[in-house]
């Protein structure tokens, strides 16, 4: 049976849901195998397992954490050698995309990015991918090489099968050069999840008037769980950091629920969360093109819409 | 300081974005402007050269672009911004080239310009693929200073602060190297009159394939390692429930969610 190669993403020993989307994923294609950089796999195979990974190739040399993105693909480039495998999955977050996109050319292979789905097909795998703002639907295939896919996060659902995910010591040849990473800092977001891995965004747009407005976006993230994102307007007017933005040019994310509460869903925040599943909108406008995509929307103030939300939301708990 | 920022030409978000039956690109039939996270790529190029100048040193913005003809405009746009000169790759043989024929190409024109710090945008606002700082750091064999938030140099030191999923990472290395910068990393200067103006009398150098030692077989749509099997507009989304908030909005909305599972 053809090995496929995942990239595993984790934050120590803590699998992060998109690396068990792609075990599930590989399973389409054949035996997946998991690559695991750093410390914790011993606690991370328990994961694997459950998700079907058949085997972990653990390579745990201090350059994963001294480096980023260069070890990693010099890792990957070292077991297409060695393993032959019919196709390389990657998370399609920014850091795995560079991964990927060194990858491909340590190989000299072709590499598909941002696949929301990826199928077999007569000559290989076939990605599909969102384009123009979510407007264009294009499928692509890789024609050289072993054929490398960076997964938009929430592409596919993550499915248990039994795996032994056997783990394998691998050591990365030569030595690691480049640039170093001297410290890792990260960002207070409290017990909410990571933006575009989250099952639930909740967002705020223009409509949320201020920072202090904005602070109801939070709390109904926080009632439902979800990750808080945030239009161009909130982020420029800096009523919330930069990092949340979703749209053109911040994140992407596909979630199964995304709530855009005061946004109007402009094409350029549109290009950001136009394959979520399920989108739910609150804007005062009822000519906001966000109501276009809504499967359900109140034309309402937000300001009595969404506190009346949580209460029902706290009703229902 | 030898600085060399890489800019794409890229279709107006606002034109209506179309693939040609060969599953590239039409961008003939819309507007193109520079590709907007690549403004500050120039940015950043600009204020690392005026600090360099300030210091003492000698340094020089180049904008590289490689596109067609019309990508011309953006050349001009951003020696408008302040940047010294510019190359523009262009040859008939490239177009449909993918990310990785597209790395081949500018690190062939990069080797033979020379540089200190090559600038890259995070991603283009078309194809949104974010590869092209990794490819070109891997095919220049310099180190990958990417998705940086802030950038210090010092001496042949550079560091940054590199954006995470999580956070951001503090990462140095020593020049010459390739950097990526994301948005909002600076504010992008709007051209004045006068940069308008000198723009006209900056040099342009045009490169074909054959001046840049490209081989043809490896870039344009033959030589590209991906290919588009077919495309369609998205169809339109099943048309929602959209409700008027009578004062029940908030109750309207948590039914939808009990319905659907989500509370």
């Amino acid at each position: 049976m053809a090995e496929i190669l995942v990239l595993a993403e984790h934050v120590d020993d803590d699998v992060k849901k998109v690396t068990l989307e792609l075990i599930t994923l590989a399973r389409r294609f054949g035996e997946p195998s998991v690559v695991w950089t750093g410390p914790g796999a011993e606690a991370g195979q328990a994961r694997c397992a459950e998700y079907g990974a058949a085997r972990i190739y653990v390579a745990s040399a201090p350059a994963f954490d001294d480096y980023v993105v260069v070890p990693a693909a010099e890792l990957l480039a070292q077991l297409v050698s060695e393993k032959s495998p019919a196709l390389v999955l990657l998370a399609g977050t920014a850091q795995g995309k560079e991964v990927a996109g060194r990858l491909a050319v340590k190989i000299d292979s072709g590499v598909l990015t941002d696949a929301v789905d990826l199928q077999p097909g007569a000559d290989g795998p076939v990605a599909e991918q969102s384009i123009f703002g979510g407007a264009t639907i294009v499928h692509s295939r890789v024609r050289r090489g072993t054929p490398i896919v960076a997964m938009r996060p929430n592409a596919v659902a993550p499915e248990p099968a039994p795996g032994s995910a056997e783990l394998s010591a691998v050591s990365l040849a030569g030595e690691v050069t480049g640039a170093r990473v001297t410290n890792r800092v990260v960002a207070e977001r409290g017990e909410r999840p990571d933006l575009t891995e989250a099952s639930i965004v909740v967002s705020g747009g223009r409509g949320t008037g201020s920072a202090e407005g904005f602070e109801i976006i939070e709390s109904l993230a926080d009632a439902l769980g979800a990750a808080v994102g945030a239009s161009r307007a909130v982020t420029d007017a800096g009523w919330y950091p930069h990092q949340f933005q979703v749209g053109q040019t911040g994140k992407t994310v596909s979630p199964q629920l995304y709530m855009a509460i005061g946004i109007s869903g402009a094409i350029q925040h549109r290009a950001g969360m136009q394959t979520s599943k399920t989108i739910v909108a609150v804007n005062k406008d009822p000519e906001a093109p966000i109501f276009e995509l809504a499967d359900f929307g109140v034309v309402g103030d937000l300001f009595k819409v969404v506190p009346q939300l949580l209460e029902e939301i706290g009703k229902r708990r | 300081m030898n600085i060399v920022v890489c800019v794409k030409q890229v279709p107006d978000t606002w034109a209506e974005r179309k693939l040609k039956s060969d599953g590239t690109l039409d961008r003939a039939s819309v507007d193109g402007l520079i590709n907007e996270l690549d403004e500050y790529a120039i940015e950043e190029g600009l204020q690392i050269a005026e600090a360099q100048r300030a210091a003492g040193n000698e340094a020089e913005v180049t904008i590289l672009t490689m596109g067609p003809e019309k990508a011309a405009e953006s050349i001009r746009k951003a020696l408008s911004m302040g940047a010294d000169k510019a190359v523009h790759l262009l040859d008939d043989g490239l177009a449909g080239s993918d990310a990785l024929s597209t790395s081949y190409a500018l690190a062939q024109v990069l080797a033979q310009t020379g540089f200190d710090l090559v600038i890259c945008g995070s991603e283009s606002t078309d194809a949104r693929m974010g590869v092209m700082a990794a490819m070109l750091a891997e095919r220049l064999n310099v180190p990958q200073v990417s998705l940086a938030s802030k950038v210090e140099i010092d001496g042949s030191a550079i560091r940054i602060r590199r954006v995470s999923e999580d956070g951001y990472f503090e990462v140095e290395s020593t020049l010459p190297a390739v950097i990526s910068v994301v948005e909002k990393i600076n504010e992008p200067r709007y051209p004045s009159f006068k940069g308008i103006m000198a723009a006209k009398k900056k040099p342009v150098q045009t490169l074909s394939l054959a001046d840049a030692g490209i081989d043809p077989a490896a870039v344009g749509l033959a030589g590209a390692s991906t290919e588009v099997v077919d495309h369609a507009q998205r169809p339109p989304r099943q048309v929602g429930t959209i409700v008027k908030d009578e004062g029940d909005g908030g109750v309207k909305v948590a039914e939808f969610l009990a319905a659907q599972k989500f509370i």
